[in-house]
C-alpha cells in the first residue's frame, strides 16, 4: 500500500523523531512510504484565526503537494481534520479546487486511524513498560470522530499499564493561537489537565497530537514536574524493553 | 438591564473571574454534574434507541422552521389573535418595552410578576417597567435571588445564580428582606415561596418568556420545574408573553421532539416537572385564567442572522448543553462573557445581536475544541460559527491587530513557499539558539513571549527529517 507521509510542520520543526517513528511503524506494516517534498503546514493557524485567504494559500500548497498520493497519513488528528475542512474553504463556484480539496480530504487519515481502520492491524508488537495515561485530543475525537483507534493500539503494547485520565473530554487549552491570545484562560485549562494527569499516578502522558503535547509538556517542564510526554508514534515504534528511557530524544532531553 | 453585563474590558472581567475561587469551584462542580446528568439522559439512555436520531430530527425541525419563519410567524400570530390574544411584532428592544409599558399603563397596573425569561433580560424589560413606576418581581427562584441581591446578573442561561452559594443568598435575603433563618436551601426556598405567594395574589400583570410557540394552535409552551410560571400565567388578569422571534415550532408534534431534546440536554431530566401550554382562552368561564393576553415577538437583531452563514444560531433552544461542556466557561464562568448569553452560544449570538464593538473578543474565547458542537441537541456547528465570526472580524467587521494581520500574511507566504519553509527550518534553530537551554526556551523573543510567559517552548530541532528520510529510503533500497 502506498502511503504519503504528512508529517506536519510541528514535527518537522520540533519533533522529527515522531516523523521517524511513524515512518518506521508504517514500513513495518509493509507500506510503501513516500514523502511529498512540497508539504509545509495545513494552514490551521490562519484558518482558525479567521484569515481565510492566507489559510487558502497553505491549503493550495498542500493540495498540490499530495495530489498524486493514494493515502495521506499524518501523526495529528488536528491537521488531518484541517485537510478535511479544505473543501469548505473554496467557493462552490470554484469547482476545480473544491474537487481537488475533496480528493485530498477523502484520502487523509490520522496515523492510528489508518493503522486500525485501513490496515486492520492493532498489535504492532510494541513494548513500553510504564504506567501511562492517554490524552484524547479534541479534534481527533470530535472532528475526525476517532475515539477508539489509539486505545486499540495501546491495549496491545506490552508492559504498558494504561490508566484512564479523568475529564479527558476537556480541552488541554492549546487551541493554536488561543494559547497565546487567551493565555490566562489557556493557562487554567492546561493546569487542570496536568492536575488530572497527576491524579492518575501515571509517569507518562501519551497523546496523538503534537500541538496538545507541546502545550502540556511546556507547562509541565515550566512547573518542574516529572511526567514524561510522548507521542503515540514513539510508543508504537518502541520495540525493546526499557520504555521511557529510550522514548525520545527531544522531549526527554527537555526533562533530563 | 440589557444584554450587556458590566463595563470592564474583557480581560479585566476574565482576570476578576479567575480570582473568584468560589465561583470557579461552583462552575466546575455544576459542569461535571450537569454534563453527567445529560449523558445519562441522552447518549446513555437506551430507551431513546439512538440519541443521534433525535438530534437529527431536532436539527431538521429547527432548520425547516427557520427557513419558513415568515410563514410560521404569520400562522402563530393568526391563531393567537383568533383566540382573542393581541400580537405585537417588535423590531427592537425599545419597541418591545414601549408596547409592554403602554399595555400596563392603560390598565393603570403597578404590580408585575415575572417567570424566567432570557429575552426580557435581553431587552431590559425590568428597568423599563420600573421606569414607569411598576413593582416587578422575578418569581423563578434563581432570578428572585439575583433580583434581591442588587440585580446581580445571570451567569448561566438555565441556572442563572450558579455563581452564588447558600451563605451569600442567606446574607442577601437577610439584608434586603429581613430574613432571619439559616442558609439551609429548604429554609431559603420556603421564605421565597411565602414572599412569592403573596406577590402572585396581588399581581395585576404576569409576564412570561416562551420556550416554544406552537404555530398551528397559537400556544405558548413553557418548560419549567418550580411551577412559578404557572402562577404567573394564571393568577394575574393580564398575561404578557415575550418571545424571541425564532422560538417557534410548526405543531405539537415537533414540540414533542424539541421538549424531549430540551429537558434531557438542559438538566438531564426526561421531562421537567411542568410543561405548560398557554393558549388565549377568553371564553372560558374559569376564574383562574387571564382576561387579556399579549404576545410580544422580538426581533432584536435576530433577523441579522437570517439568510446568512449564521442562520443556524437561531436554531438554539437555550438548553445550555454547550455551556455545560465548554472548558473556557468552566474556568471563567458566565459573567466574564459580559453578556447574558454566555459560553459558546453566547460567544456566537452576542456579537450578532450586540455587535463586535461590545462583543468582539467573545468569538476568540474558545479553543475550538468543538465540545459545544458535539453537545448541541439541534446540531448547531458552534465552533464553525466562531471561526466564521473571526473571518468577519478580520475582514473588516472588527479591529484585528495590525501585527496579527502582518504575521498571518507572512504565514500565508511561508506556508505556500517550500523555499521559505526550508530557510525557516534551517535558520530558526540558530536564531533561537541564544534563548535555548536544555532543549527548551524559557523566555522567548518577540511574539513567543506570550507563550513562554506561562510555558516552555520546545527548542527547534536541528535534525532534518527530510534528509533523514532520503538517507533512510536510500539505505532501505540498498538493503534490498
Amino acid at each position: 500500500m502506498k502511503v504519503s507521509l504528512f508529517v506536519t510542520c510541528l514535527s518537522e520543526m520540533f519533533y522529527p523523531h515522531v516523523a521517524k517513528d511513524m515512518t518506521e511503524v508504517l514500513e513495518r506494516l509493509n507500506c510503501e512510504i513516500e514523502f511529498p517534498a512540497g508539504q509545509i503546514c495545513c494552514g490551521q493557524p490562519a484558518f482558525n484565526s479567521g484569515y481565510l485567504q492566507d489559510a487558502k494559500k497553505a491549503a493550495k500548497q498542500m493540495i498540490e503537494a499530495f495530489e498524486a498520493a493514494e493515502y495521506v497519513v499524518t501523526p495529528s488528528g488536528s491537521c488531518a481534520a484541517m485537510f478535511k475542512e479544505y473543501p469548505s474553504m473554496f467557493e462552490e463556484t470554484d469547482i476545480i479546487w473544491r474537487k481537488k480539496a475533496e480528493g485530498l480530504a477523502n484520502k487523509t487519515y490520522e496515523l492510528c486511524q489508518f493503522i486500525v481502520n485501513v490496515l486492520g492491524v492493532e498489535d504492532l508488537g510494541a513494548s513500553f513498560p510504564a504506567k501511562a495515561t492517554y490524552h484524547t485530543s479534541c479534534h481527533m475525537i470530535r472532528l475526525l470522530g476517532e475515539t477508539e483507534a489509539p486505545f486499540k493500539l495501546l491495549s496491545h503494547v506490552k508492559g504498558l499499564e494504561l490508566v484512564p485520565l479523568p475529564n479527558n473530554h476537556d480541552c488541554c487549552g492549546f487551541g493554536g493561537t488561543f494559547s497565546v491570545k487567551m493565555a490566562p484562560i489557556s493557562e487554567q485549562m492546561v493546569d487542570e489537565k496536568i492536575k488530572h494527569v497527576e491524579e492518575t499516578g501515571a509517569h507518562v502522558l501519551i497523546g496523538s497530537d503534537n500541538g496538545c503535547l507541546m502545550n502540556i509538556q511546556g507547562r509541565i517542564t515550566r512547573q518542574g514536574k516529572q511526567v514524561k510526554v510522548v507521542h503515540i508514534a514513539e510508543i508504537l515504534n518502541h520495540q525493546e524493553e526499557g520504555g521511557i528511557l529510550h522514548a525520545n530524544e527531544n522531549r526527554n532531553g527537555a526533562l533530563l | 438591564m440589557p444584554m450587556k453585563i458590566g463595563t470592564e474590558p474583557f480581560f479585566e472581567r476574565v482576570d476578576h473571574s479567575l480570582h473568584d475561587d468560589f465561583m470557579r469551584q461552583a462552575m466546575v462542580s455544576a459542569q461535571d454534574s450537569l454534563r453527567n446528568r445529560k449523558l445519562a439522559a441522552t447518549t446513555e439512555d437506551e430507551s431513546l434507541l439512538d440519541w443521534e436520531l433525535w438530534r437529527n430530527a431536532g436539527e431538521e425541525i429547527r432548520r425547516h422552521t427557520l427557513e419558513n419563519l415568515d410563514y410560521y410567524l404569520e400562522q402563530l400570530s393568526e391563531h393567537y389573535a383568533a383566540r382573542g390574544g393581541h400580537v405585537f411584532f417588535a423590531s427592537t428592544a425599545e419597541e418591545a418595552n414601549q408596547y409592554i409599558q403602554e399595555t400596563i399603563q392603560k390598565k393603570q397596573a403597578k404590580r408585575v410578576v415575572k417567570a424566567k425569561s432570557m429575552v426580557t433580560e435581553e431587552i431590559g424589560l425590568n428597568e423599563a417597567l420600573e421606569d414607569i413606576g411598576c413593582h416587578v418581581l422575578e418569581s423563578d427562584l434563581a432570578e428572585y435571588i439575583l433580583q434581591i441581591d442588587d440585580h446581580d446578573r445571570p451567569s448561566h442561561i438555565v441556572v442563572p445564580s450558579l455563581h452564588k452559594n447558600k451563605e451569600q443568598i442567606r446574607d442577601a435575603f437577610k439584608e434586603k428582606r429581613g430574613y432571619s433563618a439559616s442558609e439551609k436551601p429548604e429554609e431559603l426556598a420556603a421564605f421565597a415561596r411565602k414572599d412569592l405567594r403573596e406577590a402572585f395574589l396581588k399581581a395585576e400583570v404576569g409576564i412570561t418568556g416562551c420556550n416554544f410557540a406552537v404555530a398551528d394552535s397559537g400556544t405558548i409552551a413553557l418548560v419549567t420545574n418550580e411551577g412559578n410560571a404557572n402562577m404567573v400565567a394564571t393568577l394575574p388578569d393580564t398575561l404578557i408573553t415575550v418571545m424571541g422571534m425564532e422560538r417557534i415550532v410548526p405543531s405539537w408534534e415537533e414540540l414533542d421532539v424539541l421538549v424531549t431534546l430540551l429537558c434531557r440536554s438542559a438538566v438531564g431530566q426526561k421531562l421537567t416537572t411542568y410543561v405548560t401550554g398557554l393558549t388565549p382562552d377568553l371564553e372560558a368561564d374559569s376564574i383562574d385564567s387571564p382576561k387579556d393576553y399579549h404576545l410580544v415577538i422580538v426581533d432584536g437583531g435576530r433577523s441579522k442572522a437570517l439568510g446568512t452563514e449564521f442562520q443556524s444560531v437561531l436554531h438554539c433552544i437555550r438548553c445550555a448543553a454547550c455551556v455545560n461542556v465548554c472548558p473556557v466557561y468552566r474556568h471563567i464562568g458566565g459573567q466574564a462573557y459580559g453578556s447574558i448569553y454566555q459560553g459558546p452560544i453566547g460567544a456566537v449570538l452576542s456579537p450578532i445581536l450586540g455587535g463586535y464593538e461590545e462583543y468582539g473578543e467573545l468569538p476568540y474565547a474558545s479553543s475550538l475544541c468543538a465540545a459545544c458542537t458535539e453537545a448541541c441537541p439541534v446540531k448547531i456547528p458552534l465552533h464553525e460559527l466562531l471561526i466564521k465570526h473571526r473571518q468577519r472580524y478580520v475582514a473588516g467587521g472588527g479591529h484585528p491587530k495590525v501585527s496579527e494581520k502582518l504575521s498571518m500574511k507572512a504565514f500565508g507566504m511561508g506556508a505556500s513557499s517550500p523555499l521559505l519553509f526550508k530557510m525557516a527550518r534551517e535558520v530558526v534553530p540558530t536564531m533561537l539558539a541564544p534563548f535555548t537551554q536544555d532543549d527548551r526556551i524559557e523566555q522567548g523573543p518577540g511574539p513567543m513571549k506570550l507563550w513562554t510567559k506561562i510555558r516552555d517552548f520546545p527548542a527547534p530541532s536541528r535534525t532534518n527529517f527530510r534528509k533523514w528520510f532520503a538517507d533512510h529510503t536510500q539505505k532501505m533500497g540498498d538493503d534490498l
